[in-house]
C-alpha cells in the first residue's frame, strides 16, 4: 500500500467532515471578522502608542494570524477523540497502513483546515489597515501550514492520550493559554524575563509568530528595530517547527501503538 | 463433519491476561478455508478478546495465532490485508455517505480505483444499499448500518471475514436477512467466516462451533454432533389410553415410556426416522405428538451446569470486580 495515498485519504476525510460541519465553517469565517471589528474600532487607536518602534497593528497582525492557526489546528485534532468514541478509530487502526501515515494524514487535514482561517485573515488585512505586500502571501502561507502542522502534532499527541472529548477540551484549554501568552504575539519576547524566554523555546507558537513577524516587517522597518523584536532567522524557525512536529508525531504514534 | 484441509486460521495455546484476569486462557483451534466457524458463549467469555487478537488489535500474552499463514504478532500488515471485520460496536463514520465510507476503506486497503467502482456497486447491491449510496450514514437504521459494515468488510476481498456478534441489537427479520447474505457469500466467494455469538439459533448456521466459557473452549464440533453428544431426542405422545399404549410400545418396540402429565415420553436417538414407524405400526390411538431435539442451549447447560443467560450476569460481575479494584 503506497503510504502517500493513505495520508491523502485520511486527510481528505478530515476535510469532508469539516465542510459538512456548518458550525465550524461559519466560525472560520466569523472569527476573523470579529478581529476586524475589534481592531477596526477603538483598540488600535488606544494601543497604537506602544513603543515597539513599529505600528501596533503591523506588530500584532502576525501574532493574531499565528494564534488563529494554532486554535483551529489544535481543535481539529479532536476528531481523533471523536473517532475513538464513535468506534471509527478501530476501522482506521485495523487497516493495513502504518500508524505514522494515519497520524500524518490527520495532521495534514488539520493544517489545511487551519490555513482556511489564515486565508480569510489575509483577505481582511487591507480592511483593518495592515500593510501586506502580495509577494508575502506565499511565505506567510507556508509558515501557516508549518505552524498548523506542528500544533496538530501536539494536538494529536493529546488526542492519543485521552479517552473522552471532555478530557481533550480540558487539556487543550490548559495548554492553549500559556502557549498564547508566551508566544510573543502580544509583546516581543526579546524583552521578556529569562524564565519566559526559556519556556518559549519549547513553544511552537513562538516560532510561528517570530517567523511571520519577520516576513511581514522586514521590508517595512529598519533592521535595528527588527533585531529588537525578533529572535531567529526564518529558516531556524522552520526547522524548529519541523522538529516539534516530528517529536509529537512520534509520541502520538507510540501512544496509539500502546493504547489502541 | 467438515475436516479442515488447509487451515486458514491456526490458533495454539492462546492466552490473554489483563492483570491477573485471564480473558483468554489457553485456546487452540483450526479453521479450514471456506468454513463458517463460530464462537458460542456468554458475554465476557473471551470471544471478543480472541477476535481482537486474531485481527491484530490486541497483542496476546502468550501462544500463537496465524491468519492465512501470517503471524498476528510478526506480520500484522499481511494479516490486516487478509481480513475483513465487522466489529461488535458500530464503526462507521456517520457524517460520511455510504459510498464515502466504502471509498475510504478501499483506498486504505489499496483497491485500485477502477476495480473499486465495480466492487462498490456489487457489494452495495448485495446488501441492498445501492439506492442509498449517496445518503449520509447518520440517517440509516441499525440494520442498514450493519449491512453497510458487512459491505465494507468485503470490498477488499478478504480471505477471512470476522463477524463479532454480527446481529446483536437487530430485529429477527433483519437478522434472518443478514444471514441470507452471509450464507450467500460463503457459497459464491468461498469465503472463510469466523464469528462470535451468544444467540443459540445463530450458532446453528455454523459448520463448526466452539463453545467458550471463562476463556476456555469446552467443546468444539459441528452443531449436530454437539447436540447428539448431550442426549437423545424426546418424543411426547398424547395417547387415548395411556396404559394400552405403554404396553404396546414395550411389546412392539422394546421402549420404556415415562408417563408425564397424562402424556408418555420416550427417548430415542433418531426421532425423525423413528416417528413414521411408530405412527404407522401403533394401533392404540395417538392423539398428538411433539418432538424435542436437544438444542445448543442444552449443550451449554450440560457442559457448564448453567444456562447462558444466568452465566452472563456472573461473567459481567467478574469483569467488574476485576476492573474496579476487585483485587
Amino acid at each position: 500500500m503506497p503510504q502517500a495515498a493513505a495520508i491523502m485519504t485520511v486527510a481528505e476525510r478530515e476535510l469532508i467532515r469539516y465542510t459538512r460541519d456548518h458550525g465550524r465553517v461559519v466560525t472560520t469565517l466569523f472569527q476573523p471578522i470579529m478581529f476586524l471589528v475589534i481592531f477596526g474600532s477603538g483598540l488600535s487607536g488606544s494601543l497604537s502608542q506602544g513603543n515597539f518602534g513599529v505600528n501596533f497593528i503591523q506588530f500584532m497582525y502576525p501574532g493574531i494570524l499565528a494564534m488563529s492557526i494554532m486554535g483551529v489546528a489544535f481543535f481539529s485534532t479532536v476528531s481523533t477523540v471523536w473517532d475513538r468514541e464513535f468506534g471509527f478509530l478501530k476501522e482506521i487502526l485495523v487497516a493495513p497502513v502504518s500508524r505514522t501515515s494515519i497520524a500524518l494524514g490527520k495532521m495534514a487535514g488539520a493544517a489545511v483546515i487551519a490555513s482556511f482561517q489564515g486565508i480569510v485573515l489575509l483577505g481582511i488585512a487591507p480592511i483593518i489597515g495592515v500593510r501586506l505586500h502580495w509577494a508575502l502571501i506565499a511565505p506567510l502561507y507556508a509558515f501557516m501550514i508549518l505552524l498548523a502542522f506542528a500544533v496538530a502534532g501536539l494536538g494529536l499527541f493529546v488526542a492519543s492520550m485521552v479517552r473522552t472529548v471532555e478530557n481533550f477540551g480540558v487539556i487543550m484549554n490548559f495548554l492553549v493559554f500559556p502557549l498564547f501568552f508566551m508566544s510573543g504575539a502580544f509583546f516581543p519576547l526579546t524583552s521578556a524575563p529569562l524564565w519566559m524566554k526559556i519556556l518559549s523555546e519549547a513553544n511552537p507558537l513562538s516560532y510561528g509568530v517570530d517567523a511571520m513577524r519577520r516576513i511581514m516587517l522586514s521590508g517595512q522597518v529598519a533592521s535595528e528595530v527588527l533585531s529588537r523584536l525578533l529572535l531567529r532567522p526564518a529558516a531556524a524557525n522552520a526547522a524548529l517547527l519541523l522538529i516539534f512536529a516530528a517529536v509529537f508525531l512520534t509520541a502520538a504514534v507510540v501512544a496509539f501503538n500502546k493504547r489502541a | 463433519m467438515i475436516t479442515p484441509m488447509a487451515p486458514i486460521l491456526e490458533v495454539k495455546d492462546l492466552v490473554k491476561k489483563f492483570g491477573e484476569f485471564a480473558a483468554v486462557n489457553g485456546v487452540s483451534f483450526d479453521v479450514g478455508e471456506g468454513e463458517i466457524f463460530g464462537f458460542l458463549g456468554p458475554n465476557g467469555a473471551g470471544k471478543s478478546t480472541t477476535i481482537g487478537i486474531l485481527t491484530t488489535l490486541i497483542p496476546p500474552t502468550s501462544g500463537e495465532a496465524r491468519v492465512a499463514g501470517w503471524s498476528v504478532t510478526a506480520d500484522k500488515d499481511k494479516v490486516r490485508h487478509s481480513i475483513g471485520i465487522v466489529f461488535q460496536d458500530p464503526s462507521l463514520d456517520d457524517r460520511l455517505t455510504a459510498e464515502e465510507n466504502l471509498r475510504f476503506h478501499a483506498r486504505l486497503y489499496g483497491v485500485p480505483r477502477g476495480e473499486y467502482l465495480k466492487r462498490m456497486e456489487s457489494v452495495l447491491k448485495l446488501v441492498e444499499l445501492w439506492d442509498r449510496r449517496s445518503h449520509i450514514v447518520r440517517t440509516f437504521s441499525g440494520g442498514m448500518k450493519r449491512r453497510l459494515e458487512i459491505a465494507r468488510g468485503l470490498i477488499h476481498y478478504p480471505r477471512v471475514l470476522f463477524l463479532d456478534e454480527p446481529t446483536i441489537g437487530l430485529d429477527p427479520q433483519t437478522r434472518n436477512h443478514l444471514w441470507n447474505y452471509i450464507l450467500e457469500l460463503k457459497r459464491t466467494q468461498h469465503m472463510t467466516i469466523f464469528m462470535t455469538t451468544h444467540y443459540m439459533l445463530e450458532a446453528e448456521y455454523c459448520d463448526r462451533i466452539a463453545i467458550i466459557d471463562r476463556g476456555r473452549i469446552i467443546a468444539s464440533d459441528t452443531p449436530a454432533n454437539l447436540k447428539t453428544a448431550v442426549g437423545e431426542d424426546v418424543i411426547s405422545l398424547t395417547p387415548a389410553d395411556p396404559a394400552a399404549l405403554a404396553a404396546e410400545l414395550k411389546e412392539k418396540f422394546g421402549l420404556t415410556a415415562i408417563p408425564v402429565d397424562g402424556q408418555l415420553e420416550i427417548h430415542v436417538t433418531d426421532a425423525e426416522s423413528y416417528l413414521p414407524k411408530l405412527l404407522s405400526q401403533s394401533r392404540s390411538g395417538i392423539r398428538s405428538v411433539t418432538l424435542h431435539k436437544p438444542t445448543l442451549e442444552d449443550v451449554f447447560i450440560k457442559m457448564t451446569g448453567r444456562a447462558i443467560r444466568e452465566q452472563e450476569a456472573s461473567a459481567a460481575d467478574r469483569m467488574r470486580a476485576h476492573f474496579h479494584g476487585g483485587h
